[in-house]
């Protein structure tokens, strides 16, 4: 089992390629990897409740870590209550525990 | 923290000073990785070798109606020396390689204290070397 960390920079709302990030995480994930998908900027849009946040809802379902950064939350007035199910805040510190403990990180 | 604990961690940037959030945003990596007590390799290149240009100045902005000190705006060359204070602080190094070509390219020769200059094949040997890597692309 491989640990890895996918982070998620862009706009959900604007990137097609987002979704093929959320695949990724699944894929990864089905396959017995332990995986966390860390947003940050403006791929924290995805964790706000609406018509695309179902799918972090569905990832957390399927196993995947799925994290928003706090900083970029709250540039953002992005407000825990408004965060969709599955989703957690959490600060940047987090990919750089990721990266101590070695895992395969990959920035999209 | 104990040495073995402490990590060496490289990252890649490519974006130029004052147009992105992804700036932002691995300023804070490197921040967080020296408050936890790591060593901290940075490779820059294409744009992102601007970031430690020395002739970076502040401005005044007549729109809001304030000189330049009032303005006191931020440079990233004055960022990323404080990283390199910070890294002094914690009993950590910082080094930092800017890619020689992109510095040609842009005229940016002239970088603050404690940058060197190398070439791609040095983000190799870091990477090598390094417990860990995080590459952080540019987009169009």
């Amino acid at each position: 089992m491989t640990t890895y960390l996918l982070i998620g920079s862009q706009d959900p709302f604007e990137h097609s390629g987002v979704q093929k990030l959320y695949s990724l995480a699944a894929d990864l994930a089905a396959a017995g990897n332990e995986v966390t998908l860390m947003l940050v900027e403006n791929g924290v849009l995805a964790a706000r409740r609406s018509t695309v946040s179902e799918a972090l809802q569905d990832l957390s379902a399927k196993g995947v870590s799925v994290l928003a950064d706090s900083f970029a939350l709250r540039e953002r007035g992005i407000e825990q209550a408004r965060l969709q199910s599955g989703v957690q805040p959490a600060p940047i510190d987090h990919v750089i525990e990721h990266l101590e403990a070695g895992a395969v990180a990959f920035w999209n | 923290m104990n040495d073995s604990k402490k990590k060496t961690l490289t990252f890649a940037i490519m974006d130029a000073p004052f147009e992105s959030a992804r700036s932002t945003t691995a300023f804070r990596l490197m921040d967080a990785a020296l408050r936890r007590g790591h060593d901290v390799r940075v490779f820059a290149y294409e744009g992102a070798v601007a970031l430690t240009f020395d002739k970076q100045a502040a401005h005044p902005n007549a729109v809001h109606g304030r000189d330049a000190a009032e303005e006191d705006h931020p440079l990233p060359k004055d960022q990323v020396r404080a990283l390199q204070a910070l890294a002094k602080d914690k009993g950590c190094t910082m080094e930092w390689i800017n890619c020689g070509l992109c510095v040609d390219e842009r005229g940016v020769g002239e970088a603050i204290e404690g940058t060197k200059r190398g070439t791609p094949g040095d983000l190799w040997k870091w990477a090598e070397s390094s417990d860990n890597t995080l590459i952080i692309p540019t987009r169009g």
